[in-house]
């Protein structure tokens, strides 16, 4: 039934719109093509040879860091994110609207401008000891990059835990009461059960952030398997090891993937009642309203005070000696060129890959969409190294050109294009199309005339978000840049990994600065679809 | 009869190889300015049908042809584009980003055509909204939106209109207006129609010929008062209104029913089901007849009254039927009376026929 299955599909669907299948034949092609060379390289060698390679305690010390990592930040993530999202919309904390935004702030901050800031706060030298005289030994090695990845990805998991509470049905929680459990057993077991979900999805986000970190474990010098990468890449020019450290990375995040799909299955718990949910009743808090707003203001002080304190104070000594307003206009320049075409792009590619899925849901379109978030979910150290290899061998022209740094951008980033587009898709009904059709458009002149011009605003947001990843991104930026390209992320590291606090500290606040502006976009679409989801559901 | 300006003929449409094709060898013609209702229940592929010829989705099998021209058969399917069928969309689908004008004027751009403006401002007038030409969509009615629909879709002057449910979207008082106001338009420009419904009140209003479908097949095809008074079949019988069935026995022109024996509509024999509309039954006193049947002596269980007539409920020999009388009989529940009827009865068909052809 198969053959049949897409001879139907084909014939009705694809035939007259073939073209739309180009972009998305070039995504696949550009993400698969050149793992499949990572892989190629990877058996480059005799049969001894790749034996000592693959077997040897290194890799399973690496293997041991990275999970060890993994699993530290994840607890510490659940430690800073879950009283966080629960105080803010179960109690009743004075305040705790404006609280929230202590969850979503470090997301401004990204992993190597916290480490940079860590760095700088910390050590016998650093912000803390000169300020308030108070010693700290400088951060390094597994406890610097668990508390920088820490502080600065919790946010992920306390947007998902704080969904999930509110959406939590309050007269699930009552029924249980109400059949005499104690407050503590119903938060044991009804409560927590029906947050697993969240904590997966938020867990599944964190641990992908930490297997694939690169900004964070190189400037804490934590040997994981990203780090051990990059040192292998830049030390020699032995690549068939590097390879093999990219393939193992890569198989670490499939593992990661499919144990988050495991753990998921069966899990989709929804209201089964109709009628409206409401909000639970706050819990008061009573004497416990001190030391909540002492964890808040905890949790504040070292995922935002610290850092963009850090930062500032740095900035004062730079502005001492003299800002580099040339060398920081020229990195701007830099990362502008290569980001504003990457996000144009990523936006070109997105359209039809959103258009297929939304349009014509099968399971081939779904499997292209997810195609696009495969760039996304590999980790860029070992996507870089994989486009280094394929062009080396088929295009050696584009090696270390600003084109393959902007189509590795488009690649990498396009997941967050199609999210936009996707949803103003459905501003866009199919029979506006066809309404457009029956009055002798043909199917390319109906999209251009009427659905292009509806998908105007999300292609904006979709263009906006790329650009403003690309901005800042670190690793394949890193692997992928032509000579003498500096832009402004390889700047704050390149001065961090040198101790150079201050001569990094313009960068830096560059860099926070496109982050912040992502954050805020992300915030202002998160409100309006909430507010439209909302006007709709209205009756 | 002239030519038939759309003759469809035994389209098929399978969407998935092992289920029931959603609409089944479809055959009915639509003639010069007539307007054909296709009347069915929600999910009996009224709506595919309407696709099919309209071209967004290919027959798996069948013909379609507007006047000598094929527009589908099994080796070909012009495009939607190409075809020159207008369409009204239940939502009425204007272009959000583009004014009333400018909505009416999209038909027309690739047209030929002098002073296209006028023409679509000529279009609006038709609809009575020429002073709404600037506005934006958002900001009009529901009635408002689905008459610039219409016209955005008469401005190119098409020879046949395609209408998908037009009228459910609007509130019920606008509803019986806007559909007399259609209709007139539509006559008054001489223009061929196919309007898809499942509101049979609509269906039998609106239309010259009404077909009823069923599980993706045409069960009857006939004027309004074909399908209404003579259904061919059970499902035809009730989809387009409450009527009363009686198991009979026929004999050649007539039947013994439990309630005595009636003309038929059509020779039958054997055992048929025979249908028979509640006002095609009246009730007397049963002093007022002078040799009453004692099989059509009931009692009055439920009365209705609706100002310009009476639904009654009789109980007759542990059967109820219903009876729809003006207001001059008036009975009141538990009072003896006898049930008459007015008009022969309908012989349904056991089984629905095989494919219906005009």
């Amino acid at each position: 039934m198969i053959p049949e299955y897409w001879r139907t599909l084909w014939r009705d669907q694809l035939r007259d719109r073939w073209y739309l299948l180009l972009p998305v034949a070039f995504v696949v092609i550009g993400v698969l093509i050149p793992l499949g060379y990572l892989l190629i390289r990877a058996f480059q060698a005799d049969a001894s040879e790749l034996y000592a390679l693959v077997v040897r305690m290194r890799n399973l010390e690496l293997l041991w860091n990275t999970l060890a990592l993994t699993g530290g930040v994840l607890a510490g993530t659940v430690l800073l994110a879950f009283p966080l999202a629960w105080l803010t919309t179960r109690t009743d904390l004075p305040g705790k609207r404006a609280l929230t935004w202590l969850g979503v702030l470090p997301l401004a901050i990204p992993g190597y401008v916290m480490a940079y800031a860590l760095l700088g706060a910390t050590g016998s030298q650093g912000v803390i000891a000169e300020t308030i005289g108070l010693p700290l030994d400088r951060l390094s090695g597994y406890t610097g990059a668990w508390v920088a990845l820490s502080l600065g990805t919790f946010p992920y998991l306390f947007l998902n835990l704080r969904t999930a509470l509110l959406g939590l049905d309050p007269a699930i929680e009552e029924s249980a009461q109400a059949l005499g459990y104690p407050r503590w057993q119903v938060f044991l077991r009804v409560v927590l059960p029906q947050l697993r979900p969240a904590f997966l999805a938020g867990g599944l986000l964190v641990g992908l952030h930490v297997i694939g970190d690169f900004g964070v474990v190189s400037l804490m010098r934590f040997e994981t398997f990203s780090y051990a990468l990059y040192l292998q890449y830049a030390a020699s020019y032995d690549r068939i090891y590097a390879a093999w450290l990219a393939l193992m990375l890569l198989a670490l995040t499939i593992a990661v993937l499919f144990l988050e799909a495991r753990l998921l299955k069966g899990l989709l718990y929804h209201r089964t009642g109709t009628g409206t949910g409401r909000q639970a009743t706050p819990l008061r808090l009573g004497a416990w309203t001190a030391p909540a707003y002492g964890f808040v203001g905890a949790v504040g002080l070292a995922s935002v005070v610290v850092p963009v304190a850090t930062i500032i104070y740095w900035m004062s000594a730079s502005v001492d000696v003299g800002v580099p307003w040339g060398g920081l206009a020229s990195a701007l320049w830099d990362s502008f060129s290569a980001s504003a075409p990457a996000a144009l792009l990523a936006a070109t590619l997105a359209i039809p890959v959103a258009y297929l899925s939304v349009r014509m849901p099968s399971q081939l379109t779904s499997g292209l969409e997810r195609v696009a978030y495969l760039g996304y979910a590999t980790p860029p150290l070992a996507f870089a190294l994989a486009l280094i290899v394929f062009t080396l061998q088929v295009l050696p022209f584009a090696y270390q050109t600003l084109g393959l740094l902007i189509v590795a951008y488009a690649l990498h980033f396009m997941a967050e294009a199609i999210g936009p587009i996707r949803s103003s898709m459905y501003q866009a009904p199919p029979n506006v199309e066809e309404a457009a059709r029956s009055l002798g458009r043909t199917p390319m002149q109906a999209f251009v005339s009427v659905t292009l011009p509806l998908l105007r605003p999300g292609i904006t947001v979709s263009i906006a978000f790329v650009f403003l990843s690309a901005m800042k991104e670190l690793p394949i930026t890193f692997l992928l840049s032509p000579m003498g390209f500096e832009t402004v992320a390889l700047n704050v590291w390149s001065y961090a990994n040198e101790a150079m606090f201050a001569s990094a500290a313009p960068y830096a606040l560059a860099i926070m600065a496109f982050s912040a502006a992502f954050v805020g976009l992300l915030l202002v679409r998160e409100k309006s679809t909430s507010r439209k989801t909302h006007a709709a559901s209205a009756p | 009869m002239t030519d038939p300006i759309l003759t469809v003929d035994r389209i098929t449409k399978h969407y998935e190889t092992e289920a029931p094709p959603a609409v089944d060898r479809v055959s009915f013609t639509v003639h010069d300015g007539e307007i054909l209702a296709i009347l069915g229940p929600s999910g009996c592929g009224k709506t595919t049908m309407l696709r099919c010829i309209a071209g967004f989705e290919r027959c798996s099998s069948g013909r379609v042809q507007m006047r000598n021209r094929t527009l589908a058969s099994n080796d070909t399917h012009v495009s939607a584009e190409q075809r020159g069928i207008g369409l009204v969309f239940q939502d009425y689908a204007l272009f959000p980003h583009l004014s009333v004008l400018d909505n009416v004027l999209f038909g027309l751009r690739y047209h030929d055509l002098e002073d296209k403006e006028g023409r679509a401002r000529k279009a609006l007038q038709m609809v009575g909204l020429q002073s709404y030409a600037d506005r934006n969509p958002h900001h009009l009615s529901g009635g408002q939106q689905q008459r610039v629909a219409l016209a955005r879709t008469l401005a190119p002057k098409p020879e046949l209109i395609l209408l998908d449910e037009p009228f459910s979207n609007l509130d019920a008082l606008l509803r019986q207006g806007t559909r007399q106001e259609v209709r007139t338009l539509l006559k008054d420009n001489g223009l061929s129609a196919v309007l898809v419904t499942h509101d049979q009140e609509e269906a039998l209003s609106f239309a010259d010929r009404v077909a009823v479908m069923r599980q993706g097949r045409i069960e009857q095809v006939g004027t309004p008062e074909e399908v209404y008074y003579q259904p061919r079949t059970l499902f035809v019988a009730q989809f387009l209104g409450r009527t009363n069935l009686l198991m009979s026995d026929a004999d050649g022109a007539h039947a013994d029913t439990p309630i005595g024996r009636l003309p038929l509509n059509r020779e039958a024999s054997g055992r048929v089901l025979v249908s028979l509309r509640p006002e095609h039954l009246t009730l007397a006193a049963p002093n007022d007849v002078a040799d009453p049947d004692p099989r059509t002596s009931g009692k009055v269980v439920e009365r209705a009254f609706k100002g310009h007539d009476i639904t009654y409920r009789v109980a007759c020999n542990e059967s109820e039927y219903l009876v729809h009388t003006s207001n001059r009989f008036s009975f009141q529940p538990g009072d003896r009376v006898c049930i008459r009827p007015l008009e022969p009865g309908v012989v349904l068909e056991s089984s629905p026929a095989a494919s219906s052809v005009d």
